[in-house]
């Protein structure tokens, strides 16, 4: 399943890390973040509950990039 | 500029403002000693005051930087550029400490510009991101809908199929529909480039996105919001620079590994030389060295790469789109300019795919006489080349003699009383129709006994029919058993065919190939009005798939091939070929689900301005790639020299971010390509 969501990020390498991050959270079989239009799209294992794998991946982001934000 | 940039812009003015007031003061109120180090004014402000001082405008403008790098360490991202810029600010503060220079003013000055570069950096991407997000504003915000009488708003994504929707003079069309009632002029320039208004009436389709210029029409939903074309778009564009560019993919790559390696440098410049130095007793210059690491510090930070290689294929994805060229990602932008070979589909793509009567030959009757028998017998019959035959009866034309080839040729009429009155199709006039599979058609009207179709039709009824010499399909007509005829039926190209096949060579289009089902004839008339190099013709669909991996099997390495087609049959070939560009396909969904660059309308032209503009975006990134890097390189050189200071590492840092971001944006304008 693939979901897109809204970010707010102030650079581009900070947008990259946030890609990292999100794809070595568990539950995430793909993620791709575009810094130009400030959207995240995640694709999900199958079977994974989204919210809460969600949650995990804002902690995720949170922790290499300190002020990034994901509304989920 | 937002809140979070209004209170940067604040913070950087009080530093710099706190700053040039400090760098006076000290001038006046500073420690100044004589030669041999004595302090001529015993009055001045000695120096812990000053470093407290100079700490206020540091900390005003680097705060947040400080705090992040500290975050980093405990989450164990160490190398990113908050850490280098605290690290350089720091090392160049206790520098500055250890020489009792009192010079705090370069490390607040590297923090000032670097803020500087961030808050320009992100305003500028802000407002480029507003600019093409508004060059695509084509999300309709509600459509109006008829409840008890009265017309109400109501959100697009409630609407349902079969809804009649109204549509205001100045309203955007919410969903694809199809009119009911009322005639208007439609404006499709945000959805297709396309500056010329389209008119609409009863019974014709109409696409979500549209803008209703001057009628109130009322149209029947034949899809669902988020299956309309308006919808298709909009997520088409939004997820387009999710799927990154080999170029985006090197540069955070090369972020990944340059910054420790920079670091790397750094600590080893500032511990070699001076170690070096003094085992060969040449005596200590720790704070020398130490002051030239941090300069590389600063030229290193990759900022300048890392976000306008990503601007510039936003910015050209927007640029096109908003010509009416959907990318759907930089990928796909980037390997369009290394495009070598396009293959064309020919019925649709090169030519409009509709039929026209091109002539009528050898008739024994008159011209006219003979067409409006065959449109008669033709009436009920939905083939499309019986569709063309009663369309340019009814259009009324006159018959002209071309001199040189001596072929009636149909003229338009300009008389519209013949088009109400004389040339109407009237069915009682038709007696028997019998269709022969395939074949033609055999028909009574006036009582007088119509053959119309192929040579096989008029062997059959034994008949002898005369041989076209010209290219397209023929219709032999015979009346009472005597032949009467034929008329000559072929596809028309499109107007802007053959500048586009000559603007795709002038673009570097090494090989043109045309790709049909029709027949060899056909296909080669074609291609030589074109110009068009190579044919291949006969081609069923999984032919056509075949043609094209033989096409790919035989181009240069790096080269890439292109296949142009109009979407219908033609799915496989688009996504086999290294890119598909689906061309008027604004409301075909399998197309733009297997095209990766969807032109929405139909004209060829614009297969070679997605590579021109490709080529301009594909420019600039190599502009900034190597402009960037080589600056820095060439700053990193000089300042493990000793000869480049920590203010022209500042210009290497901010200076080239801020040209690059400026350069990346050009890549929006699109127009002139």
């Amino acid at each position: 399943m693939k979901k897109s969501y809204k970010i707010d990020v102030d650079c581009a390498n900070c947008a990259n890390k946030m890609e990292d991050a999100a794809k070595k959270t568990a539950g995430v079989k793909d993620c791709s973040v575009s810094f130009m239009s400030l959207k995240m799209n995640v694709e999900f294992e199958e079977g994974a509950d989204v919210d809460a794998v969600m949650k995990e991946v804002l902690k995720n982001c949170k922790k290499v990039e300190d002020d990034c934000e994901i509304f989920l | 500029m937002n809140k979070k940039q209004k209170k940067m812009l604040i913070r950087i003015i009080i530093a710099a403002a706190l700053m040039i007031a400090l760098h006076f003061a000290y001038d006046f109120f500073g420690e100044h000693r004589t030669e041999e180090g004595e302090i001529i004014n015993e009055w001045a402000i000695r120096e812990p005051v000053w470093f407290i001082l100079y700490m206020i405008p540091y900390l005003v403008v680097g705060y947040d930087i400080l705090r992040k790098a500290f975050k980093g360490i405990l989450n164990r991202q160490v190398f990113d550029e908050n850490f280098l810029m605290v690290v350089a600010t720091v090392g160049a503060i206790a520098v500055a400490l250890v020489e009792q220079n009192g010079d705090y003013t370069e490390a607040i000055a590297v923090m000032l510009f670097y803020q500087t570069g961030e808050l320009f950096q992100s305003y500028a991407v802000g407002k480029s991101r507003r600019n093409i997000s508004a060059l695509m504003d084509i999300r309709p915000d509600h459509a109006n809908i008829e409840q008890d009488g009265e017309l109400v708003q109501v959100d697009p994504d409630e609407v349902e199929i079969g809804t009649v929707v109204t549509v205001k003079p100045g309203e955007k069309i919410p969903i694809d529909g199809i009119i009911t009632e009322g005639r208007t002029t439609l404006n499709t320039s945000a959805l297709t480039g396309e500056s010329l208004p389209r008119e609409a009436g009863e019974g014709d389709e109409v696409i979500s996105g549209c803008i209703n210029m001057t009628g109130v029409i009322k149209l029947r939903t034949t899809k669902e919001f988020g299956e309309s074309t308006v919808s298709k778009i909009l997520e088409l564009v939004e997820n387009s620079s999710s799927r990154k560019s080999k170029s985006e993919d090197f540069i955070s790559r090369f972020a990944k590994y340059y910054t420790p390696a920079v670091c790397g440098c750094a600590l080893a410049l500032a511990i070699l030389p001076p170690l070096f130095l003094m085992i060969f007793g040449k005596g200590m210059f720790w704070g020398q060295w130490i002051y030239r690491a941090l300069t590389f510090l600063v030229i290193s930070c990759p900022c300048a790469l890392v976000i306008s290689i990503p601007l510039t294929f936003f910015a050209g994805i927007g640029g096109a789109g908003n010509a009416g060229i959907l990318v759907k990602g930089s990928n796909y932008l980037e390997a369009l300019s290394k495009t070598g070979i396009v293959a064309f589909d020919k019925t649709g793509t090169m030519t409009k795919g509709v039929f026209e009567v091109k002539g009528v030959h050898h008739s024994s009757i008159d011209n006219a006489k003979l067409l409006e028998y065959t449109a008669h017998a033709e009436c009920m019959s939905s083939h499309p080349i019986a569709k063309s035959i009663i369309k340019t009866y009814q259009e009324g034309v006159i018959w002209k003699t071309d001199p040189d080839t001596g072929i009636a040729v149909p003229v338009p009429s300009t008389d519209k009383k013949m088009y109400r009155g004389e040339h109407r199709i009237m069915k009682d006039r038709v007696g028997s129709v019998e269709e022969i599979g395939g074949n033609g058609i055999v028909a009574i009207v006036d009582g007088r006994e119509i053959v119309a179709g192929n040579r096989k039709l008029m062997d059959m009824k034994g008949i002898e029919a005369m041989v076209c010499h010209y290219v397209g399909t023929v219709v032999h007509v015979a009346v009472d058993g005597e032949y009467a005829g034929h008329i000559l039926i072929s596809d028309v190209n499109k107007p802007t065919a053959r500048e586009a096949v000559a603007a795709l060579k002038k673009a570097g289009v090494r090989r043109s190939v045309m790709l049909t089902g029709d027949s060899e004839k056909v296909a080669e008339s074609v291609a030589a009005e074109l110009g068009i190099d190579e044919v291949k013709s006969e081609l069923l669909p999984e032919d056509k798939v075949k043609a094209v991996e033989e096409l790919l099997a035989d181009k240069k390495p790096k080269e890439i091939l292109a296949f142009v087609g109009d979407g219908i049959n033609d799915a496989p070939v688009l996504s086999r070929a290294d890119i598909g560009i689906a061309m008027g396909a604004l409301g075909s969904d399998a197309a733009i689900e297997a095209a990766d660059i969807v032109l929405m309308d139909d004209d060829p032209a614009k297969i070679a301005k997605a590579i021109r503009i490709s080529r301009k975006c594909m420019t600039i990134v190599y502009e900034n790639i190597y402009f960037a890097i080589g600056i820095k390189l060439l700053c990193l050189i000089l300042g493990a020299f000793g000869i480049a200071n920590m203010w022209m590492a500042i210009f290497a840092d901010v200076g080239v971010m801020v040209l690059a971001v400026i350069n990346a944006i050009r890549a929006l304008f699109v127009k002139k390509v």
